[in-house]
């Protein structure tokens, strides 16, 4: 779960890190009167769950409140990178000397947070990774201990750091470290973080949620509302209402499956035959009649989709309640798509007998299944 | 040191009355798992399938001479049940559960790696000696004894590729499901050293899929001679587009990394065939082995 920069801004300001001075509006009236009680120039920031919004104009600047009720009035409704401006933040801008980057990322390979810091701030990391890697300085933290502020200061100095301002971006990184672990951080980063003549401020911040752990973080979830922090599409949202696991993708077949991994796989055969998947739809185990229902239901509703193909290898799964599911979905919703299902495993007998009573073949190999879904929709 | 099972390994299952620990152990005990205890913490004193229950894995361990544990137990809990697995020397411990935070998990597998001891999982299968032991939750259908390890991160997926093994009569020795999670306590290259010193396993089958580079790791380890025998891969993935988790919780594309492409490339480079489809694995082993 990704937060806005305003949200992760709440955070980080419970543990104490520095931040500029601003706050968050949906109006361009809230803008104003925010930047008359900041008194001075402003930045007007998009609030959007994605990145590279400074280049795509996400990010202006006013002198004024009158300017800051013009451009928040330009910003709000409009569209950043795809995404529609529901929110500004605006903060006292910040006249900044330079730019610096800190972050603390869970790294799949050490299994264990990385602290990461380096002196090309503003940019994304991954393209200073690419640009220039050895200017990363990077420190894994061993889970059973804590980031000791020796550490972090080692880590500053690298990034060329001196003085009381290593001694700030230390004390910055170690409670950057702490709130990664406190809020089950996927990713948590100061970027950039700004050195100013009044000293180290995180001009920027993200925060991502371990979706896993936000059952320790439900008063987040009040506060902020859940639907405000997902970055899901319209229909990856009622998928969610309907407690389906969904990823819209722009084709046109439908595509269900049983298994994250196999559903991939589904996926990626039926785009190697030259169709092209309109989403990824994972029933998961054991899934009973009712939810296969909801899920081939929710397909067949989807006027994007034009064939659906089905894929299923039973093991705790029952293919007759997949069957029964998908023979009550086409009587429930009363359109009829194109439909291939292949099937195998538990009950795969009784599961083919009702299908082929309901006028639905079904077959043994899903390479086959694939195949016959794209030649269905075949000749445009 | 990675330690798996076979037909000796004594096995206790934690998390046992709930729904999925009692379906699956009937089946394990099915197909000749030696289930010996099982623990949920309130429940001491019943029995499910004739498998006596206790309150604590110490109360068990009184009692049982046992080597394995398989952890059934929701995700809140779970990490506490792999401690009292940990405390009482099991090895290996077998994590179901699926949707562990990933700090629970970094602290536990940390914990484990450091006493030597074999976390597989979270989300995963388990692990099956074929025709001697399963531990786990995979169908023992697909299965059958034969020459090929399998290594993997999807569950269904290796259900479907194990199947084609078995159909073409090379069959499996022993199959690892790695887990579906960013974090897990075996990695392709630890079960690749167990593989390399396992006299039944002649070829390996690698199943990935996006997000991570454990797969890229694994290539770079085989191309330095780590690994010796035949190996073929999958990578599940291919459509995927970047920032968007597909089902499971390690299966994501962040930023540049993590792609199908850059999977196949570093294998394909270590000489490892990558089959295009699910069903040519078992047709790309079968000349590596002829």
């Amino acid at each position: 779960m990704r937060l806005l920069e305003w949200q992760a801004k709440e955070i980080f300001r419970e543990y104490g890190i520095p931040l500029p001075r601003g706050r968050v509006a949906k109006t361009p009236e809230e803008a104003r009167n925010i930047a008359e009680e900041i008194s001075g120039p402003v930045a007007v920031k998009a609030q959007i769950p994605v990145g590279g919004r400074g280049k795509a104009g996400g990010i202006r600047f006013a002198e004024t409140p009158e300017e800051a009720w013009k451009v928040a009035g330009e910003l709000l409704g409009s569209f950043v990178r795809g995404v529609e401006v529901k929110m500004v933040l605006v903060e006292e801008k910040l006249s900044i000397e330079r730019e610096l980057y800190l972050g603390v990322v869970v790294d799949r390979s050490s299994r264990a947070y990385t602290a990461l810091a380096t002196s090309e701030g503003g940019v994304e990391i991954e393209e200073v990774a690419a640009r220039s890697p050895e200017k990363i300085i990077r420190m894994t933290i061993d889970p059973l201990e804590e980031l000791r502020p020796h550490r972090a200061r080692w880590m500053v100095k690298q990034i060329g750091l001196e003085g009381r301002r290593m001694l700030s971006a230390a004390d910055i990184l170690v409670k950057l470290y702490r709130l990664a672990v406190e809020m089950d951080a996927e990713l948590t980063e100061i970027n950039p973080l700004a050195v100013t003549p009044d000293g180290l401020m995180a001009a920027d911040a993200r925060l991502n949620i371990d979706d896993n752990a936000l059952w320790r973080h439900r008063d987040l979830l009040e506060r902020f509302g859940e639907s405000e922090l997902l970055d899901l599409t319209e229909r990856e949202r009622e998928a969610r209402r309907l407690g389906l696991t969904y990823v819209e993708l722009d084709g046109e077949i439908g595509i269900i499956g049983n298994g994250a991994g196999l559903t991939m796989a589904t996926l990626d055969t039926v785009q190697l035959y030259g169709g092209r998947p309109a989403n990824f739809l994972d029933l998961g185990g054991g899934a009973p009649a009712e939810r296969v229902e909801v899920a081939v239901s929710f397909l067949l509703s989807d006027p994007r989709v034009r064939a659906i193909f089905i894929n299923i290898l039973g093991g705790i799964t029952r293919c007759d309640e997949v069957a029964r599911g998908i023979i009550a979905a086409r009587e429930r919703i009363g359109v009829d798509k194109p439909m291939v299902v292949r099937m195998i495993g538990t009950r795969e007998e009784e599961g083919r007998r009702l299908l082929e009573e309901a006028g639905i073949h079904c077959l043994d190999s899903m390479e086959e299944a694939a195949e016959r879904v794209v030649s269905l929709l075949g000749g445009d | 040191m990675v330690r798996f099972v076979d037909g000796e390994t004594r096995v206790l299952v934690q998390g046992i009355t709930g729904r999925q620990g009692r379906f699956h152990t009937k089946l394990m005990l099915e197909y000749g798992t030696r289930i010996v205890a099982g623990v949920t913490p309130g429940k001491g004193g019943e029995s499910v399938e004739g498998v006596p229950v206790y309150d604590t894995v110490a109360e068990a361990m009184d009692r049982h001479r046992i080597d394995a544990s398989i952890i059934f137990v929701p995700a809140p809990y779970a990490p506490d049940a792999v401690y009292e697995a940990l405390d009482a020397g099991l090895d290996p411990i077998v994590v179901i559960t699926e949707g562990i935070a990933v700090r629970d998990t970094m602290m536990f597998v940390a914990k484990a790696r450091r006493s030597g001891v074999t976390i597989i999982g979270p989300n995963t299968p388990g692990v099956i000696k074929v025709g001697e032991c399963k531990l786990g939750i995979m169908p023992a259908s697909v299965f059958k004894r034969g020459r090929v390890g399998v290594i993997s991160r999807s569950g269904t997926l290796t259900y479907e590729i194990a199947d084609h093994i078995s159909s073409i009569g090379l069959g499996e020795s022993t199959c690892v499901g790695l887990g579906g999670d960013p974090i897990t306590g075996l990695d392709f290259i630890d079960v690749l050293k167990w593989f390399e010193d396992d006299p039944e396993t002649e070829a390996v089958v690698l199943i990935g899929e996006i997000g991570g580079d454990a797969e890229e790791r694994a290539a770079e380890f085989i191309a330095e001679g780590g690994f010796t025998k035949p190996a073929v891969a999958y990578i599940a993935g291919r459509t995927a587009i970047p920032g968007k988790r597909m089902g499971h919780a390690g299966a994501i594309i962040q930023g540049e990394r993590g792609t199908a492409k850059s999977k196949i490339e570093a294998l394909e480079a270590a000489g490892v065939p990558v089959a295009e489809k699910p069903r040519d694995v078992a047709k790309l082993l079968k000349e590596l082995l002829s």
